[in-house]
C-alpha cells in the first residue's frame, strides 16, 4: 500500500499544467506501474464497456423495430382494448382503450401482492413460532412445510392449487353451502358480505376522519398520562371516537351506507354478493404459503438473534412468555428481520406475475393480451418493466423508512 | 489493492466475451469507442425513426437463402389441436397446418422432413413473425386487416372458418340470448376474445369471461365446469371436442359469431419468400383441381393437360425459377403430402384421423365452395 494520496479525485482533463495530475508531474514510478493510473484505467475502460453494452442493445432494437415498420410509440393505448378483463376492482369493459386496461391489471397486480403481503406474513410468523417451539411435534411440523414449501418451484405449486384443487370443486349448482351463506364452488368463493350504496362515499369521509382522530388522541392522551402520571384511558377513549364517530356518520347520511347483499343461485351463477374468483384464490393461496415458508425462516433467524440475556432478563423481571416475546424479543428481532424481509414481499408481487398461466388478469397477463392484440411488443414490455421496477423500488421505500425507526439509535 | 484490480479486469474480460458473443447474431453498429457519443447517439434515434424512410428498410437476408443455409424450413406451430398441428403417439407432429409446412420443405429441399416445428401460443404468432424467429406461421390463424398491417403477410385462406360456440348438450341453449349472463372460457389474445365482447355488447348481453393463454388450459377448465361454454373457431371446437372424454355431452351451437378465413402468414419484407409458400398452396389447390394425386402423379406427368404438365414441370414454366425452386417442385410437394383435399380428408375426412367435419365452404370452388387459387401459369 502506498501512502494515501493528498486528493483522491481526479482532476479533470482540461486543467492546466500547473494542477496537472499528479503522476505526470512525479518521477521514477513508470506510469504503466502507477497504481493510481491502473485504477483509473480499469475504472474508465469497464464503464466504457458498459456504455457501448448498453447502446448496443437499444441501438440494435431500435433498428430492428424500424427493419420491420414496427411503432416504438405509446399512441396505441387510447385505442379501443376490444377484449374482456375476467376480473376488475374499477369498472371495465371491452370498449375502454388499451392504457385502461393496463390500467386493471395493475390494479389486481396491486391487489393481490397486498392482501398476499399481509396473509403471508401473519401466516410466517405463525410457522416461525412453530418452528421454535418446544413441542417436538409442533416444531418438526413447521420444519417439514418449511422444507417442502421452499424446495418445490412456485410454478409448480400454483399449478397444483388452481387445477387440482380449486377446479376439482363441486359445479356451482352442487355448491357447497356453508353457513353465513357462504357457498364454495369451482366457479369461486360466494359469501354475504356488505355491499356500498350511494351514501356510502359521504360516510368514508367520517370513517376515515375516525381512524385519524382516534390515532392523534391515542398518542395526546398517552403522552399526557407519562408526562402527569395521571390516568387518561388513551386506548378507550381511542376507541370510543373510532366507533363513535362512524355511528354519528352513519345517522347523519341518511339512509344506510352499507347493505347486506346474499349470493342467489340464478341460471348459471350465485348473483350478488362478495365473489372470490377461484384464479385469485389459487394464486393468492399459492404466494402465501410460497413466501411464509420464506418469511418463517427470515423471522426464525431474527428471533434467535436476539441474546439470550434478554429473555432471561425479563424472565427475571417478571414477564410471561407471551409478554417476553411481545415486548422484549419481537421488538429486537425486527431488526434483523425487516431487511431480508423486504426482499421476500419483493419476491412475492414479482412472482404474482406467473398469474398468467392460471388466468389472473395481472398486469403481465393484461400487457401479455395487448402486445398481441396490438402488435406492440417492445413498448408494452418496456412499460410493464417500468411498472414493476417502480412498484418493487415503492415497496421497498416504504419499508426503509420503517427498518429506519426500528433500528438501533446511538446515541 | 490488488484484488480489486483482478476484480476490475475479470470484470471487464466477462463483459468482452458477452459483448464479443452477442456481435455476429447481428451485424455490430460502429463501436463507439468514446462513451459520451455513444450516449448520445440512443436519444437521437428514435427522432430520426420518425422521418417517413424513402424506401423500406432492406432485409437483412433472404428467408429463402437462410433456409437454404440451415437446411431447414421453420415453422410456428400448434402442437395440441387435433386435425391442425398436435403430437401423434410417437410424438410426431401432423396435421392440416403442419403439412403445409412439410409441402414448402419439399418444394425447397425435395425433403417433406426439412422443416422444423417450433410450438408457439395464440399470444406468440405476431412477435414470432414481427422478430423473424420462424420462416412462416401455418399455424392456425385468422386473417385479419391489423394483423396484416402488422404482423406480417398473409399468403392465401386456407381454411374459411367462423367462431362457433360449444356449450353441454343437457344446457338446452341454442341462441347467445340463452347465454346471458354466463361464464365463458376463451383462449386470449385471439381474434375470438374480441368477436365474443362484440357479439354480446352488440345484443345487449352480458358475460364472465374466463381466459388462458394456454389453449388445453381453456378447455380443461370448460370441461371440468368452470365456464358454461367455450368458444373458438368452429372446426377447434370440433377438433377439441373430439378430445374430450364423452365428447356427445357436448354441442357445438348452429350460431356463427365471425368470419375467420385462416391463412398461413411469413414475415414481411421479403417478397420471393412470401410468392414460394403463396405458390406452394396454389400448387396443392391447383392439383386437387387437376386430379393429381400423391398417388397418380408420375403418371399425370404425361397427361395430355397442358396445365398439368406445366404444374409437373413437363414443359413450360409458371415462375419456378424466379422463386427460386426447382422446374419440378411441384411433384415433390404433391409426392409428399397430396393435394389440397388429400390433406384435408387425411385429418378431418369421413375416415379422417383426427374427427371428421363437412368440407362446407372448404371445398373447391367447382364444387360450390370457396377454394380457388390462381392458375399456375
Amino acid at each position: 500500500m502506498e501512502p494515501a494520496p493528498a486528493r483522491s479525485s481526479f482532476p479533470p482533463m482540461a486543467n492546466t499544467a500547473s494542477s496537472l495530475p499528479r503522476f505526470l508531474t512525479r518521477k521514477g514510478v513508470p506510469l504503466w506501474r502507477d497504481v493510481e493510473v491502473l485504477k483509473w484505467t480499469a475504472q474508465i475502460v469497464s464503464a466504457a464497456l458498459v456504455i457501448w453494452f448498453v447502446y448496443f442493445f437499444i441501438s440494435n432494437v431500435i433498428r430492428a423495430a424500424n427493419a420491420r415498420n414496427l411503432g416504438l410509440g405509446y399512441g396505441f393505448l387510447d385505442n379501443a382494448a376490444g377484449f374482456p378483463i375476467a376480473e376488475s376492482v374499477v369498472p371495465y369493459d371491452p370498449s375502454r382503450s388499451f392504457g385502461y386496461a393496463l390500467w386493471v391489471g395493475f390494479l389486481n397486480t396491486v391487489k393481490v401482492s397486498l392482501v398476499g403481503i399481509v396473509l403471508a406474513t401473519v401466516l410466517g410468523l405463525f410457522i416461525a413460532l412453530a418452528r421454535l417451539s418446544t413441542n417436538w411435534l409442533v416444531s418438526n411440523l413447521a420444519g417439514i412445510y418449511i422444507n417442502i414449501i421452499r424446495n418445490v418451484p412456485l410454478l409448480v405449486q400454483l399449478f397444483i392449487w388452481y387445477f387440482a384443487v380449486f377446479q376439482k370443486l363441486p359445479p356451482v349448482r352442487n355448491a357447497i353451502a356453508l353457513p353465513g351463506p357462504v357457498y364454495l364452488s369451482q366457479r369461486g368463493l360466494y359469501m354475504t358480505g356488505p355491499a356500498p350504496t350511494e351514501t356510502f362515499r359521504a360516510w368514508l369521509v367520517f370513517v376515515v376522519a375516525a381512524v385519524v382522530l382516534a390515532g392523534v388522541l391515542h398518542r395526546l392522551l398517552l403522552r399526557y398520562q407519562v408526562q402527569t402520571g395521571r390516568t387518561t384511558y388513551p386506548l378507550l377513549s381511542a376507541t370510543a371516537v373510532l366507533l363513535g364517530l362512524p355511528l354519528i356518520g352513519w345517522l347523519a347520511v341518511g339512509s344506510p351506507p352499507l347493505t347486506i347483499t346474499r349470493p342467489v343461485l340464478e341460471r348459471f351463477n350465485f348473483v350478488g354478493g362478495l365473489r372470490l374468483t377461484p384464479e385469485f384464490v389459487a394464486l393468492l393461496v399459492g404466494l402465501v404459503i410460497y413466501t411464509s415458508a420464506f418469511i418463517a425462516e427470515v423471522m426464525r433467524g431474527g428471533i434467535l438473534a436476539v441474546h439470550k440475556g434478554q429473555v432471561e432478563a425479563a424472565k427475571a423481571l417478571g414477564f410471561s412468555t407471551p409478554q417476553t416475546l411481545r415486548l422484549i424479543v419481537l421488538p429486537l428481532a425486527l431488526r434483523v428481520i425487516i431487511p431480508p424481509l423486504i426482499s421476500q414481499y419483493l419476491n412475492l408481487t414479482k412472482n404474482s406475475s406467473l398469474a398468467v398461466i392460471i388466468g389472473y388478469p395481472d398486469l403481465f397477463f393484461v400487457g401479455r393480451t395487448i402486445i398481441n392484440q396490438a402488435g406492440q411488443a417492445v413498448p408494452v414490455f418496456l412499460l410493464i418493466m417500468a411498472v414493476y421496477l417502480s412498484l418493487s423500488l415503492f415497496t421497498s421505500a416504504v419499508l426503509n423508512v420503517y427498518n429506519r425507526k426500528v433500528q438501533l439509535v446511538e446515541r | 489493492m490488488k484484488a480489486k484490480l483482478s476484480f476490475l479486469v475479470s470484470t471487464v474480460v466477462v463483459v468482452a466475451l458477452l459483448a464479443a458473443a452477442c456481435a455476429p447474431a447481428t451485424p455490430a453498429p460502429a463501436p463507439q469507442e468514446q462513451p459520451t457519443a455513444a450516449q448520445e447517439q440512443p436519444a437521437a434515434a428514435p427522432a430520426a425513426q420518425e422521418q417517413p424512410t424513402a424506401a423500406p428498410a432492406p432485409a437483412a437476408q433472404k428467408i429463402l437463402d437462410a433456409v437454404k443455409a440451415r437446411g431447414k424450413v421453420v415453422c410456428g406451430v400448434h402442437t395440441s389441436l387435433p386435425g391442425f398441428g398436435y403430437l401423434d403417439a410417437n410424438g410426431k407432429n401432423m396435421g392440416f397446418d403442419i403439412d403445409l409446412c412439410r409441402a414448402v420443405a419439399a418444394a425447397v429441399f425435395g425433403s417433406p422432413d426439412a422443416a422444423e416445428f417450433v410450438p408457439i401460443s395464440a399470444a406468440e404468432r405476431g412477435p414470432a413473425l414481427q422478430t423473424r424467429e420462424v420462416d412462416m406461421v401455418p399455424r392456425n390463424m385468422t386473417w385479419t386487416s391489423t394483423r396484416d398491417a402488422q404482423w406480417g403477410n398473409f399468403t392465401h385462406v386456407m381454411f374459411y372458418d367462423g367462431q362457433g360456440m360449444m356449450v353441454r348438450a343437457d344446457s338446452g341453449f341454442k341462441t347467445l340470448e340463452d347465454l346471458n349472463g354466463a361464464t365463458i372460457c376463451v383462449t386470449t389474445g385471439t381474434t375470438t376474445e374480441q368477436n365474443l365482447a362484440d357479439a354480446f355488447r352488440e345484443r345487449g348481453l352480458t358475460f364472465t369471461a374466463v381466459t388462458f393463454e394456454d389453449t388445453s388450459a381453456v378447455y380443461s377448465a370448460y370441461e371440468g365446469g368452470r365456464c358454461d361454454a367455450a368458444t373458438s373457431d368452429k372446426s377447434q371446437l370440433a377438433a377439441v371436442r373430439s378430445g374430450f372424454a364423452n365428447p356427445n355431452d357436448h354441442v357445438i351451437l348452429e350460431i356463427t359469431m365471425s368470419k375467420e378465413p385462416l391463412a398461413p402468414a411469413v414475415p414481411a419484407g421479403d417478397d420471393q419468400w412470401f410468392d414460394l409458400v403463396k405458390t406452394v398452396l396454389w400448387v396443392l389447390i391447383n392439383a386437387e383441381e387437376m386430379g393429381v394425386t400423391s398417388q397418380n402423379v408420375e403418371e399425370m406427368k404425361n397427361s395430355p393437360s397442358l396445365p398439368v404438365r406445366r404444374m409437373l414441370g413437363v414443359e413450360g414454366s409458371f415462375g419456378q425459377e424466379d422463386l427460386g425452386l426447382s422446374k419440378d417442385f411441384a411433384v415433390n410437394v404433391i409426392k409428399a403430402v397430396g393435394n389440397y383435399g388429400e390433406i384435408y380428408d387425411r385429418y378431418m375426412g369421413p375416415n379422417g384421423l383426427s374427427f371428421t367435419l363437412d368440407r362446407g365452404l372448404n371445398n373447391l370452388w367447382t364444387n360450390g365452395g370457396l377454394i380457388y387459387a390462381p392458375p399456375l401459369r
